[in-house]
């Protein structure tokens, strides 16, 4: 475990400009550049504002404000932008990378470091321009927001967890390069994003419990919708699992690392 | 102590009836794969500070993976490679280069992948840039560089600090010549302060230039480990063996190792050097006109027979051969148990110093498809210098300086 921390502490100049040309590319040669980093989720939020607002005038139950329920779907896509952009992104980032961990020796950390830090500058634009937005709409934000700072990190450790477990299995199956996706499908539409949860018939409804996305999507929803202190009682089971998960793809993940070059 | 100790190392690929069998093993569960292959086995060697070793073998023979267990991009299945000092590998120049980042930014990343902090790679960047000599391309996309511009920024990148140990693939016989030879320069400028070669190559002239040793590989073990020019003689004796063919090697008088192989269906049964007055001779002067004449027997019915020969300074390097498939003088279906006699004239116009003949027979253009007869060192001779004007090189190229004043 130390190894890979010391590995990333000496390559952090790396990581941090691997991340930094990341955005170079994929702006290079766009006449605005840099700004389409805000410009994107931007657009993505004016979008979903307007058109259930406005088009499919969707409400939401307990709210007056007219884009409440726009809010409300921000919110949850908030949480989830960011844990499947891991997981896809952690997915195929070995396969991907395969010319280069069989060509040079460096740490092989600094792969899912770099992802990550990636993903983590997306979705802290994503939560500006939606933040932006809102207030424009006339919402406002109570001081619970900082709570989504560590409701983050936990989004963080369970995608990775899972990401890098699969990204490593990967490597040996690549159905799974398949499969995944669809589940991620599956599970978005088994976490209360689009919907309120209320809409599910009572019986069924302590099964979400099991859900960790859910979890966490509703504790967004909280902060960012009804401006309220999310249940940290349901929050620590999560956080336990998240820590389990990426403490168990990080035991794989070195166990794996030789075997995966000679696979690749 | 030595810069870098090989020890027993091996490399096997193994594969299982499942992938689940393999995961189980991470769990610490007892699985035994299904199937293993060994692509490296008991490779012993150790190499000392200044050295340049020469690594040459056939495709599959292990090379690269020999290679790749050294960087540490494989780990060994058995034993261990211990190194005192950085290695840097020019493998495959201009690796993760993004055509839409400058040649600046390319550098930065490149080295920041070799693990140097910000402020090493600052500091090298303008020397980095200097070495390239591309001009304000440097800040330009590497997109709209030429392959020549990419190799010579890669090239300064992965040579911009000094390492222990410097791998050098053949591909580096790219670009223009200017900057081979400053890349040359280089690379021996490292070696006088100490940083040891391990150069792959198939090309006979590269390691025995550049080369004090060389190991050949041959499925996945070291099977000769000495003197460049021995080495790649048993090489090229090795890459024409077939079945029923032997390699055999005699200490020659002169002391260097002679290699003979081939399948036998014909043999050089007597060679020797003669000058214009038909006498044998060993040593000739500049310019003689001597006689190479070659008598070869057959034993067995071939559909073909060409002789090939060449002579080789001390270094082992050919200066001149040719066979006579390129002088259209094949000999069809020649008769078994006759002797053929091949006189082959020429001026000498070498440089002072003692030179080899190598001799092959075989039935087309190389002795790749068949190989009869191939002779190493058949033959040994000395130049000297007896009525030309005092010279330098291999080759007499007589010329005529005129001066005037102006």
């Amino acid at each position: 475990m130390s190894g890979l921390l010391s590995g990333i502490w000496l390559y952090r100049h790396f990581i941090l400009s691997s991340i930094r040309n990341e955005f170079t590319i994929r702006f290079a040669r766009s006449k605005l550049g840099g700004l389409w980093m805000i410009l994107n989720p931007l657009a993505q939020v004016v979008i979903y504002a307007l058109i259930l607002s406005n088009v499919l005038a969707a409400k939401l139950p307990g709210i007056e404000n007219k884009y409440a329920y726009a809010i409300y779907l921000m919110s949850g896509m908030l949480a989830w932008n960011l844990f499947s952009e891991i997981i896809g992104r952690c997915l195929g980032l070995f396969v991907e990378q395969g010319n280069l961990m069989k060509k040079m020796n460096f740490p092989r950390i600094c792969l899912p470091v770099i992802v990550l830090g990636s993903c983590l500058t997306n979705n802290l634009l994503l939560f500006v321009s939606m933040a932006g937005i809102f207030l424009l709409l006339g919402h406002s934000f109570s001081a619970s927001l900082l709570l989504l700072a560590p409701l983050t990190l936990l989004v963080v450790a369970l995608g990775l967890g899972i990401g890098m477990l699969f990204g490593v299995l990967n490597v040996f199956v690549r159905d799974l390069g398949q499969v995944v996706p669809i589940l991620l499908q599956v599970w978005f539409w088994f976490t209360p994003i689009v919907y309120p949860p209320t809409i599910i018939p009572e019986q069924y409804r302590p099964w979400l419990n099991l859900n960790p996305m859910a979890t966490l999507t509703q504790a967004y929803q909280q902060i960012l919708v009804y401006r309220t202190l999310p249940e940290l009682g349901s929050v620590f089971p999560v956080a336990a699992g998240g820590l389990f998960m990426l403490l168990l793809s990080f035991f794989l993940f070195r166990r794996a690392s030789a075997e995966m070059v000679d696979v690749l | 102590m030595s810069l870098m100790r090989v020890q027993n190392l091996g490399k096997a690929f193994r594969s299982y009836r499942s992938e689940w069998q393999r995961f189980a093993r991470w769990f610490g569960l007892s699985v035994k794969p299904s199937e293993e292959h060994w692509v490296l086995r008991n490779v012993n060697f150790s190499i000392e500070a200044g050295e340049a070793i020469g690594i040459v073998g056939q495709n599959g023979a292990g090379k690269s993976t020999l290679l790749k267990l050294i960087t540490g991009t494989l780990q060994p299945s058995v034993g261990r490679v211990e190194i005192r000092g950085r290695i840097a590998a020019i493998l495959e120049l201009g690796m993760g280069f993004n055509p839409e980042l400058t040649g600046r930014q390319n550098v930065v990343h490149a080295a920041g992948l070799m693990g140097f902090s910000s402020d090493q790679i600052q500091q090298a960047l303008p020397d980095i840039e200097a070495f390239a000599e591309i001009g304000e391309y440097f800040d330009q996309p590497v997109r709209t560089y030429s392959s020549g511009m990419q190799m010579r920024v890669a090239f300064s990148v992965a040579t911009a600090y000094r390492p222990e140990i410097l791998i050098v693939d053949e591909a580096l016989s790219v670009g223009d010549t200017y900057f081979q030879h400053k890349s040359f320069d280089r690379i021996r400028e490292f070696q006088r302060q100490g940083t040891t070669l391990l150069i792959v190559s198939h090309d006979r002239g590269a390691i025995q230039t550049l080369c004090d040793r060389a190991l050949l590989l041959e499925k996945g073990m070291v099977i000769k480990d000495g003197n460049p020019e021995e080495v790649m003689d048993f090489y090229n004796a090795l890459i024409a063996e077939k079945e029923n063919s032997k390699v055999e090697v005699k200490k020659h008088d002169s002391g260097k190792a002679q290699t003979v192989s081939g399948t036998g269906e014909a043999k050089v049964t007597k060679i020797a050097l003669y000058n214009a007055n038909g006498e044998p001779v060993d040593f000739i002067a500049v310019g003689e006109q001597v006689e190479l004449r070659i008598k070869v027997e057959i034993y067995q019915p071939i559909e073909s027979l060409v002789l090939g020969y060449g002579i080789k300074d001390r270094l082992g390097q050919v200066i001149y051969g040719t066979n006579t498939w390129h002088t259209d003088q094949v000999i069809i279906q020649p008769e078994v148990g006759k002797e053929y006699y091949f006189i082959i004239a020429f001026s000498a116009n070498f440089g002072v110093g003692s030179y080899s003949v190598v001799v092959a027979l075989h039935d087309r253009e190389t002795h790749l498809s068949t190989n009869y007869e191939w002779r190493d060192l058949a033959l040994l001779f000395n130049v000297f210098n007896l009525d030309k004007t005092q010279f330098l090189g291999c080759s007499w190229l007589e010329s005529k300086i005129t001066v005037d004043v102006l």
